[in-house]
């Protein structure tokens, strides 16, 4: 049972909640969604709280993610874009800590069930069309018609680009969902080879050198996907909010 | 895109303008707060790329990183198409027809979200700004 490399992601409840039929039980996702949101307010408040000209390290951390995302939609949606600043910020790091946090040995993993990635992309794609409705009205639709193209072909065209739209949700999603779940089903497969080979004796002492090798090596390209998730997230959230922004030019 | 980006910029201010304060120095203070501004809006891309690039993209795992983006938008697209026939299929009882139609239809938009995020595809009403279509294959 200590090996199954599934078991890291059961869900537990913890404080049995129902209201109206509803389970809304507070479960270990619950505590790691707090604690994600707890450690990275905390982080940002106490970094920033005295506030030195000079920052000290800690505070240029929170000031150059600051600088990262502001760049980062500023480049792809203008100056206009910097309004849903909050919303993209909160997501990176939202996002980044729930990550890094599930790096922690024993450790839940948040972003590794797909209904929490899936809610985020939601969001997202639920600002880009409540924003561009409100904001361009039925002019937003004309994101799905492209200039230049041939009469016949326009109703083609149109159901391509409505279901290539559909599907920003699920890819913004199943991306994040699956290289989390995927990393640290891998990372704890080949923590199992060791401790099986391991139990053979002196030759599988020798031998699980390889698959420990491994491990290290995989700990340290989780750590890299953890940070190229939320960037990556954060970036094409940056894109849709440009096309609320400016749907036809 | 730097177009859009003019207006933001703090160039309005150049040290030691104030120094000439005769009739035609209103004029040059213009004229040089212009070209400051056009000097800023030409560094300040280049400084960008050079800042995205030093962070996540470095060695061959941005290359995993792509990979990896890619096929979930290719695989999304067609579940989208499936779902979305299988959908209709069920709610107008037009059995097989509403399942190959988008079926296909989500291959065709899974190819093209491809090809959009490789940055090979000019957004079809953004031509004229090419250099940031160009730029997008670098996330």
């Amino acid at each position: 049972m200590a090996n199954d490399p599934i078991h890291q992601f059961h869900i537990t409840k913890l404080i049995p909640i129902e209201i109206g039929g509803l389970d809304l039980s507070f479960t270990n996702s619950s505590l790691f969604m707090v604690a994600t949101v707890a450690t990275a307010g905390a982080f940002l408040y106490l970094t920033t709280a005295s506030r030195g000209l000079v920052p000290s390290r800690l505070q240029s951390i929170s000031e150059m993610s600051y600088e990262f995302v502001a760049n980062m939609l500023r480049d792809a949606a203008g100056t206009q874009g910097m309004r849903f600043f909050p919303l993209v910020f909160s997501l990176f790091m939202f996002v980044l800590m729930a990550n890094l946090l599930g790096m922690f040995p024993y450790f839940f993993t948040v972003t590794s069930h797909i209904i929490v990635t899936f809610a985020l992309s939601m969001l997202v794609i639920g600002t880009v069309v409540v924003y561009g409705f409100w904001k361009h009205g039925l002019k937003f639709l004309g994101l799905f018609v492209p200039q230049g193209v041939p009469g016949v072909l326009v109703p083609l065209v149109v159901a391509i680009e409505v279901v290539s739209f559909l599907s920003r949700p699920i890819s913004l999603s199943v991306r994040l969902f699956a290289n989390m779940l995927a990393g640290h089903i891998t990372l704890k497969v080949f923590a199992g080879f060791v401790v099986s080979l391991a139990s053979f004796g002196a030759l599988g002492v020798g031998g699980a050198v390889l698959p420990l090798i491994m491990t290290v090596a995989l700990t340290g390209l989780e750590f890299l996907v953890a940070f190229l998730q939320a960037y990556v997230f954060a970036v094409l959230t940056c894109m849709y909010l440009n096309d609320a922004l400016h749907p036809s030019h | 895109m730097a177009g859009s980006k003019k207006p933001d910029e703090p160039g309005g201010t150049v040290p030691g303008a104030s120094r000439r304060p005769d009739a035609s120095g209103r004029d040059d203070l213009d004229r040089r707060s212009r070209a400051l501004d056009e000097a800023l809006a030409a560094r300040r891309p280049a400084a960008r790329d050079g800042a995205e690039r030093g962070g996540p993209a470095t060695g061959g795992l941005a290359g995993f990183g792509q990979a990896l983006r890619l096929s979930s938008e290719f695989i999304a697209g067609i579940a989208v198409g499936a779902g979305l026939g299988w959908l209709i299929d069920t709610m107008a009882g037009t059995s097989p027809w509403g399942l190959i139609v988008f079926l296909l239809l989500g291959f065709a938009a899974g190819v093209l979200n491809v090809l959009r995020s490789a940055g090979l595809v000019a957004e079809p009403d953004n031509r004229a700004q090419r250099p940031r279509a160009d730029r997008r294959d670098e996330n």
